[in-house]
């Protein structure tokens, strides 16, 4: 009696198993090309709105902006990151190297790593530079 | 006498140690040793003085021109005059024009103005003319010949477009990486003015064209462009020492194509990256040209600078006085190899870390 309770719960663990996995492969396969198509719009959405800022949309005070110096954002190196800057003495994010820019030549104030506006620029950076292989590290 | 403190005792040894620093051994334009006709001039160029409100303007730009004037006047021997490449201003606004001037107006030497697109596309040039005279013009100076052009001109229908106003159109204008911008060019009124003024100037007198645009195409996508290029070319083709120095690019840069030697002048501003540094970019940029040195951001004069030039029979050298990390190069125009190569870099094997870009 005992062995039969026990097979049947194990039946019933495993069947449950079963199902959850069948669920979520079914669920992680399910997505259309609408989706994708979406999920492409609001990254390009993210780009278009990081190109406002890089060209003057930051609202610092001095107007400096970061495509002077970067134009279509050459010379940011984002596949470089994270690497030891060695002017900071450390290893740092291009967050951290975005913010440095912002606070000197730009005077302004320092963005959170997770602002929308940070993570806008990041995808406008990234974009410019895309296929180009990942070499953290490099200076 | 008034002790120094510490601070100002490195304050004043540094502009000792700027003035004792400069290669001022080197500034002859050498048409043969004590030849009475040598001189020598100086470049400046690409201030991009930006005002923000009232009397301010940004620091960072005003201490790159304000530290090229000092150091031009620290030149012994005294240069002939100075050349201005390009671009005192950012939006072409006359309290930046004004504010430039003013603090060009240091110069202890005459100035010889060259017109930039970021003085011109918001009135046409018409606030930096009243204070500086024509846009191109020509003169001999110790039997050389000099040509000035504006070569920031554009496509009439893009200048002509229908902009809200002057200040949207240099605001198109001043963003170099603008997919809506426009390529420059010399135009046909002023190739047939300089072709006016080249026929009563013998084959064999050196001339020099200064010019804000590079005379040559090297990356649309930046206006490192001048899309009549060929046709100055042509202009120039029968004489034999033929140089174009040019601002713009904020960056070394040289060149020859056929008889002319093309240079670049830096900015007194902020460099900018090489065309081949952007990855979705195609640059032509002269395979001659050994690269300055990677800018390190945190040294704000870093990979800027300015120039002092001598023609070697006709030919010139040009020396770029590099600020902070950088450090100076000469450029010079090899009879040999029939082309200017850097003094210090041009064999492959003696280049340095800093000058790839990537």
């Amino acid at each position: 009696m005992k062995k039969q309770r026990a097979q049947s719960t194990i039946l019933k663990i495993l069947s449950l198993g079963t199902a959850m996995s069948l669920t979520c492969a079914v669920w992680a396969d399910e997505f259309t090309q609408e989706d994708l198509q979406r999920w492409n719009q609001e990254f390009m959405a993210a780009v278009k709105t990081g190109d406002k800022l890089f060209h003057g949309g930051l609202g610092n005070a001095n107007t400096v902006s970061c495509d002077q110096c970067h134009p279509n954002g050459a010379n940011t190196h984002p596949e470089t990151y994270p690497k030891f800057q060695q002017q900071l003495g450390k290893v740092v994010t291009i967050g951290e190297m975005i913010n440095w820019c912002i606070q000197n030549p730009l005077e302004g104030k320092p963005l959170a790593l997770d602002d929308p506006k940070m993570v806008a620029l990041q995808a406008y950076i990234y974009w410019e530079r895309r296929n180009v292989p990942l070499q953290p590290g490099k200076h | 006498m008034k002790k120094l403190n510490r601070r100002q005792f490195i304050q004043r040894s540094g502009a000792f140690v700027a003035a004792a620093s400069l290669p001022v051994s080197l500034v002859e334009i050498a048409f043969g040793k004590d030849h009475p006709q040598n001189f020598t001039f100086g470049f400046i160029s690409d201030s991009h003085i930006t005002h923000i409100k009232g009397k301010e303007f940004v620091r960072n730009w005003d201490q790159g021109l304000k530290r090229a004037v000092a150091e031009a006047n620290l030149m012994d021997p005294k240069p002939d005059f100075i050349v201005y490449g390009g671009d005192l201003a950012q939006l072409g606004k006359p309290e930046e024009i004004d504010h430039a001037l003013d603090m060009l107006s240091g110069l202890r030497a005459p100035v010889k103005y060259v017109m930039g697109e970021h003085d011109y596309y918001v009135d046409l040039g018409a606030h930096w003319r009243k204070r500086l005279g024509p846009d191109h013009y020509s003169f001999d100076h110790k039997g050389v010949h000099f040509i000035v052009l504006n070569s920031i001109l554009t496509y009439k229908d893009w200048m002509h477009k229908n902009w809200k106003t002057g200040m949207d159109r240099m605001k198109q204008m001043a963003r170099l990486d603008n997919p809506n911008g426009s390529p420059f060019m010399v135009g046909e009124e002023q190739r047939r003015w300089m072709k006016k003024d080249l026929a009563g100037v013998a084959h064999d007198t050196p001339v020099v064209v200064l010019s804000h645009s590079p005379l040559q195409k090297i990356y649309k996508g930046w206006n490192f462009w001048t899309e009549d290029a060929e046709k100055i070319h042509a202009l120039l083709k029968p004489y034999k020492k033929a140089t174009v120095l040019y601002g713009h690019v904020h960056q070394i840069q040289y060149n020859q194509i056929d008889n002319i030697s093309f240079h670049s002048v830096m900015a007194t501003a902020w460099p900018w990256p090489y065309p081949a540094s952007y990855a979705q970019g195609v640059s032509h940029i002269p395979k001659l040209t050994v690269p300055m040195n990677r800018a390190d951001p945190f040294f704000e004069r870093d990979a800027t600078g300015w120039q002092f030039i001598n023609l070697h029979s006709g030919k010139v050298d040009l020396n770029y006085v590099l600020w902070e990390n950088n450090k100076n190069r000469v450029v010079r125009f090899d009879p040999d190899k029939g082309h200017p190569v850097d003094t210090e870099y041009q064999d492959p094997a003696k280049r340095i870390p800093p000058q790839e870009h990537y």
